[in-house]
């Protein structure tokens, strides 16, 4: 008997070592085409398919995890799953707290969305929390409005709730295209942050580092551009 | 599901309906509904065990005993349940994983706490890193049980408490008159009689357990609000076969339907425990039992 029992262990042992670590990918699951649920219930989006290939040539074993966008960050850090690859982008606040790979998307514009084109930029503006929108938004001296998801921002201004909505222009222009002339882009595009990026610890180096390369070999061999102008149209930015 | 909805566009009315209903993103909210009552039946018994192991260590005549029931009743009643739900969790996930660290990476040289990050060896890490996924969601699920029943455990204590103190003094000199000892009379002619002050405290109890179900989301589970929330926003036709413009209200009056079914399902049910639970007691209710049956 306990001869099994040490068997049985060895065995669980070793099966323990030669089944890679898996890699928890955590994302938000609420900003197509970034990332979004399916009908089938299962994470998508441009940011499912790019992670999938990212671990297929970093050679690891990826598991997907939604996180609500408020705690994204401490749970990355307290460890509940090893990456966020949820559309962030890279900005010097985030930076001090965890670390980036290079970018998988160029610095993009973000824009303004209004029921009509000529309404007043300084009054008030919709933004999701925690994003570099609502900071710009801040910082421009009009009434910030914050909301805990993006879909929610664009309801407030469809309601009338906000004057206008500032967000990603990759989110927004599928939401324009489909609301049949109901909405608008209104003044300029704003470029903000440094792209987007996938965050991991800043003690992680290693996996950093694993997906750095990664993302470089699909720059390299321009299959990134490729997902790039299939998920978010062939006007978007390229490297 | 049905084998109609390979054309979702094509579908018109109720067939469209019933596709849409049925698709695996929907079934994942059924199955939210099955978590949240699983949740309350498991946290119900035990927050009450809480509390009744609070309640007797607050009247406990061995000092300290009686302290830290009176600390645990003030101090988790005192704090705001939101900020225990946000911080407790994560707190109590790294304690259990810094007891496992220190028992089975004893020769680890690396610092636990890096900056803001938390790492563990990976043996240690709590589910494993390559465990399933419902494997971490159970462990998920199994903390916010925890963590619910720790913050109404101190709820209950106090209205236990406060039960136990109203049983009147003649019931217990009577105990001793027949010689019964403290735990004896304790058992025997306490606790039976305390649960008649201690239901409508309780009551209330469990209807704001009801409601507070949805803080579940901030414990990473997700629950009916969260799938509400997320089925009801507008879909554009580019990420979905089932487009549709902001639905929420649908699916939160679906929600208001569905918890107050369940909160007047609870009353009926509580009525009539307190019913049972007042028979041959010497209180207004007790008396009046008794002449209605006379």
């Amino acid at each position: 008997m306990k001869k099994l029992v040490l068997s049985v262990a060895a065995l669980a042992l070793t099966a323990g070592l030669a089944s890679a670590q898996t890699v928890r990918m955590g994302t938000e699951g609420a900003y197509p085409p970034y990332n979004f649920i399916n009908d089938a219930g299962e994470v998508d989006g441009f940011e499912r398919e790019l992670g999938d290939e990212l671990c297929a040539r970093a050679e690891l074993t990826c598991e997907w995890v939604t996180n609500e966008w408020d705690s994204i960050i401490p749970n990355l850090v307290s460890g509940n799953y090893d990456t966020i690859i949820a559309g962030m982008s890279i900005t010097d606040e985030r930076d001090e707290v965890i670390d980036f790979t290079q970018n998988y998307i160029p610095p993009a514009a973000s824009a303004y969305v209004a029921l009509s084109a000529d309404v007043d930029l300084s009054g008030i503006i919709a933004a999701q929390t925690a994003t570099i929108q609502a900071g710009h938004v801040a910082e421009t001296g009009a009434t910030l409005l914050e909301f805990p998801t993006p879909d929610e921002t664009i309801a407030a201004v469809r309601n009338g709730e906000a004057d206008a909505v500032l967000a990603d222009k990759d989110f927004l222009v599928p939401i324009v295209n489909e609301s049949g002339g109901e909405l608008v882009f209104a003044g300029e595009d704003v470029p903000l942050g440094g792209g987007v990026g996938m965050g991991v610890r800043e003690s992680d180096g290693e996996l950093k580092g694993k997906f750095d390369a990664a993302i470089q070999s699909m720059k390299d061999d321009g299959t990134l551009n490729d997902m790039i102008k299939k998920w978010f149209g062939d006007e978007a930015l390229v490297f | 599901m049905f084998s109609f909805c390979t054309d979702p566009d094509a579908l018109e009315g109720v067939k469209w309906l019933s596709c849409y209903l049925t698709t695996g993103k929907h079934q994942s909210m059924y199955w939210a509904v099955g978590t949240v009552l699983l949740l309350l039946a498991i946290t119900a018994p035990a927050a009450l065990l809480f509390g009744f192991g609070g309640a007797t260590a607050a009247r406990s005549r061995f000092r300290p005993l009686a302290w830290f029931g009176k600390i645990y009743i003030s101090i988790v009643r005192g704090v705001p349940d939101i900020a225990f739900f946000l911080f407790f969790v994560i707190a109590l996930d790294q304690a259990f994983e810094w007891v496992r660290h220190q028992v089975k990476c004893p020769d680890w040289d690396q610092e636990i706490w890096q900056g803001n990050d938390f790492r563990v060896c990976p043996e240690a890490k709590l589910p494993l890193g390559n465990a399933a996924q419902w494997v971490h969601e159970t462990y998920g699920f199994f903390l916010a049980v925890l963590t619910f029943a720790i913050v109404f455990g101190a709820f209950a204590a106090n209205v236990l408490y406060g039960a136990m103190q109203a049983v009147p003094r003649a019931q217990i000199e009577t105990a001793e008159a027949y010689g019964m000892t403290h735990r004896q009379s304790f058992w025997r002619i306490l606790v039976p009689q305390m649960w008649v002050y201690a239901l409508p405290g309780l009551s209330n109890l469990w209807m704001v357990l009801i409601k507070a179900t949805p803080l579940l989301f901030l414990l990473g589970v997700e629950d009916i609000v969260y799938w509400a929330r997320e089925l009801g926003g507008s879909k554009t036709a580019q990420f979905t076969d089932y487009p549709h413009p902001d639905w929420r209200m649908w699916y939160f009056a679906a929600l208001l339907v569905f918890y107050l079914a369940f909160t007047r399902v609870s009353e009926i049910v509580l009525d009539k425990i307190m019913r049972r639970l007042t028979k041959g007691q010497a209180t207004m209710g007790g008396e009046k039992q008794r002449k209605a049956a006379a």
